[in-house]
């Protein structure tokens, strides 16, 4: 550690160079950072998902409808402990770019089912006592300014309304909380049987229909079995079904928004290859300038390890330096939440990545300061001294 | 003050010096230059693939054409029209009419699940019921490949993007939609609009399979003349009978864009600028780099007469000529992999999934040179006015 001192004086002997090469590797991990939050944010649903939790669709396409009536079939089926029914509400507040999910469901088998959006006991009661209630996530709450208490208009493009229209009016009887940091907070819901009872007044189609269940299995091991039972329940039905985990279900859809993974790791290697090439060749140059100084040190009795360590060391303060600030400012823009309009709920810096970027801004110091460490191992004392 | 030809060969003979020593800095020039590349490399591509999602969107609709939904409806997906309601809107003015009668088109659009052909999982391919106007509501609709379906049969043709992304639909292929069997009887291309990502049938026949009675989702109906479109929807939303909103073709595939388009922009930007500004640090430590490798040179010149916009003009016209090397590189490696290149995403306002092929437009590619340039020019300036104040007794004493 006595030779900190010295990589120092080193790293400040042209500073607008060091601070050029600095600047740059931050930049590449600001980009590290977010690239990993938009990953996060488009694939992260896949992660929640519970292992105990299958999706039940229509075989053709997740926009027809399932009887009502498969509730309770299911709730037989062995190996079913609990089943909850959604349907796409497709409702606009305001303006159809402030997008956010809302589904009609059954609050207790609904809050059941998904444990991790914590909704406190009291609110609850409300929910069960208001028929038009609806409880909405902390963030579109603070996305829009709701309060409890307040009525939310929102048109529906799919459902009528008895008034002929397709506004729905609701009381915001709650606001929940997400238990994990990756559980989606933007979704409304609010209840089925009031849903039921309206659209059964004002429309003449979709009675009695919903979009899909959840269900929940009781052993984790034996979901797949479930899921050919329930499917087999319904063979030949007018409404058959396709049941899948519900991991498999949201990385379908993940799937179909397209290869994103690719997309965001052929950008980062550009950006790294470029960060590379960029901060190697700064060090390598100030190693050559330094050539007569290192023969000196040689000289004075360094050791080939500690002229190693010494360039070694310079680099990969340098990165990790770099790396650390970079990180650390993506880490604070992401903290902020969803930079789009509602298209990323999930948008946040997981904190598996930010130990990753620490070792990749690691393993570029040792990259890039490799060649050069080799260089001034290798001097031979004469041959520097005589370049003096 | 020196006259414009000695002021020119002396920017001439600074800039020679600066390229001679190029070789001896190889390193730092190759990083600069291959930095610039990788940037406009990344931008041209990432907003190739927004470009090539709105060119499927404009080559959709025609400035002739129209689309009624049922009011409140952001997408055909959700949107209802009785029988009643499709001939009023068949009857109104403004349409074109041929001998069979005026030119518009009922349709029905459902979605079936096929799997995508790169990764295996389920895709919400649109399958779409159609009325014999539809192929001429739709101009540029082809045949590619086998026949058109037969009327009342349970018989499906699949667009070109379509058959390509998805599994199952080249001619002869059948697919099962509940218990019915629709044989894939030909491929047809719509001179590259979204309905070449779709599956075609008989209206009718698709009414049946899904229940539906006797209603659609929408009219795509072609008007007399672009000018008619006001005539037409004037008259749509005047009658009482009918609830329906009315969009030119080009506005409502512009309005279905948005959403991929937008992300793409959110995204696209905060990248492109980041990566910008760390290209424009690299390129200012390459410049640096170039003034202190040439201290002695430049101060000898400037000790010769050399005035000092010469030297400025000089080094930033290095800094300059490398961006523009490291831009045109970046776009030809844009071009070549990024152009063409086919893909399918899903658009969330039809919820179902679209085929589509990168676009690297020439704008995109001026606009990547555009960007190599002005990092060029502000890498090479501060550097350049360094050279330019360097005190020149110092600098000739470090000879």
């Amino acid at each position: 550690m006595k030779f900190l001192h010295l990589v120092w004086s080193n790293l400040r002997r042209k500073k607008v160079r060091t601070l050029l090469t600095l600047l740059s590797i931050i930049v590449a991990f600001v980009l590290f950072g977010l690239l990993s939050a938009i990953k996060q944010a488009l694939t992260g649903g896949v992660t929640i998902a519970g292992a105990n939790r299958l999706i039940v669709r229509h075989k053709v396409s997740i926009i027809q409808f399932l009887p009502y009536s498969y509730k309770a079939r299911m709730e037989r089926i062995p190996g079913v402990s609990l089943v909850a029914a959604q349907t796409w509400f497709g409702g606009i507040y305001q303006d159809p770019k402030n997008f956010f999910m809302q589904c009609p469901v059954e609050p207790e088998a609904f809050l059941e089912m998904f444990p991790e959006m914590l909704l406190p006991a009291d609110q609850k009661a409300a929910w069960l006592k208001t028929r038009t209630g609806a409880i909405v996530g902390r963030t579109t709450a603070k996305r829009f300014g709701w309060k409890i208490g307040d009525k939310v208009p929102i048109v529906s493009t799919i459902w009528a309304q008895t008034d002929g229209t397709r506004r729905w009016i609701f009381d915001i009887v709650g606001i929940f909380d997400g238990r994990e940091k990756n559980t989606d907070t933007t979704p409304l819901f609010f209840r089925y049987d009031y849903f039921d009872e309206v659209r059964n007044q004002a429309q003449t189609w979709g009675h009695g229909q919903v979009g899909w269940y959840t269900i929940r299995v009781k052993d984790p091991g034996a979901a797949a079995e479930v899921a050919k039972a329930v499917d087999a329940e319904f063979e030949n039905s007018s409404a058959e079904t396709k049941t899948e985990p519900e991991g498999a279900f949201v990385q379908g859809w993940v799937n179909q928004i397209g290869n994103i993974a690719l997309i965001v790791s052929s950008i980062l290697g550009a950006v790294f290859f470029t960060i590379l090439l960029v901060a190697g060749n700064t060090m390598s140059q100030s190693v050559r300038e330094r050539i007569g100084e290192l023969g000196v040190l040689k000289a004075i009795g360094f050791t080939n390890g500690q002229m190693l360590a010494l360039v070694l060391l310079e680099s990969c303060l340098l990165a990790g330096l770099g790396g650390a600030i970079g990180l650390g400012l993506a880490w604070l823009f992401a903290a902020r939440g969803d930079p789009t309009p509602g298209f990323m709920p999930l948008f946040y810096f997981p904190g598996r990545d930010l130990f990753l970027g620490l070792g990749v801004s690691l393993a570029l110091g040792l990259v890039t300061g490799f060649f050069p460490a080799l260089q001034a191992m290798r001097l031979r004392v004469a041959d520097a001294l005589r370049r003096m | 003050m020196a006259g414009p030809i000695n002021w020119l060969s002396q920017v001439a003979s600074v800039t020679k010096f600066g390229l001679l020593s190029v070789p001896q800095r190889r390193g730092s020039v190759a990083a600069a230059v291959f930095g610039i590349a990788g940037v406009v490399a990344v931008l041209v591509g990432v907003f190739s693939i927004a470009a090539g999602f709105r060119r499927v969107m404009a080559d959709s609709g025609a400035p002739d054409a129209a689309i009624v939904l049922r009011s409140g409806a952001d997408s055909e997906m959700v949107s209802g029209l009785s029988r009643e309601q499709t001939r009023l809107i068949a009857d109104a003015p403004g349409l074109a009419r041929t001998a069979t009668g005026p030119l518009a088109s009922a349709e029905l659009f459902v979605i079936i699940n096929l799997p995508k052909k790169s990764t295996g999982t389920d895709v919400n391919v649109p399958l779409r019921g159609v009325e014999a106007a539809a192929f001429q509501v739709r101009d540029r609709l082809k045949i590619e490949e086998g026949r058109a379906f037969e009327w009342g049969k349970n018989e499906v043709i699949a667009g070109v993007g379509a058959a390509r992304e998805f599994a199952g639909l080249r001619v002869g292929d059948v697919i099962k939609v509940g218990r019915y069997e629709w044989p894939v009887v030909g491929v047809f291309s719509a001179g590259g609009g979204t309905a070449e990502s779709e599956v075609w049938t008989d209206a009718k026949v698709l009414q049946d399979a899904y229940n539906r009675g006797d209603s659609f989702q929408s009219v795509y109906a072609r008007l007399n003349a672009p000018a008619a479109f006001d005539q037409f929807k004037d008259a749509l939303t005047a009658d009482p009978r009918l609830n329906v909103k009315v969009d030119r073709q080009d506005d409502y595939y512009a309005e279905q864009s948005t959403g991929v388009t937008s992300l793409i922009n959110y995204l696209g930007y905060p990248i492109a600028i980041l990566m910008a500004v760390g290209a424009i640090f690299g390129a200012l430590n390459t410049m640096y780099s170039s003034v202190a490798a040439r201290t002695r040179e430049i101060a000898t010149l400037r000790a010769l007469g050399f005035g000092r916009g010469a030297v400025i003009a000089s080094i930033m016209l290095e800094s300059i000529a490398l961006a523009l090397i490291g831009g045109g590189l970046g776009a030809v490696v844009a071009f070549l992999v990024f152009n063409g290149f086919h893909a399918s995403t899903i658009n969330w306002q039809s919820f179902s999934a679209l085929a589509f092929a990168f676009a690297v437009t020439p704008v995109l590619l001026a606009v990547g040179i555009g960007v190599a340039t002005v990092i060029g020019l502000l890498g090479g300036f501060l550097p350049a006015v360094r050279a330019a104040r360097l005190p020149i007794a110092a600098a000739l004493r470090e000879l």
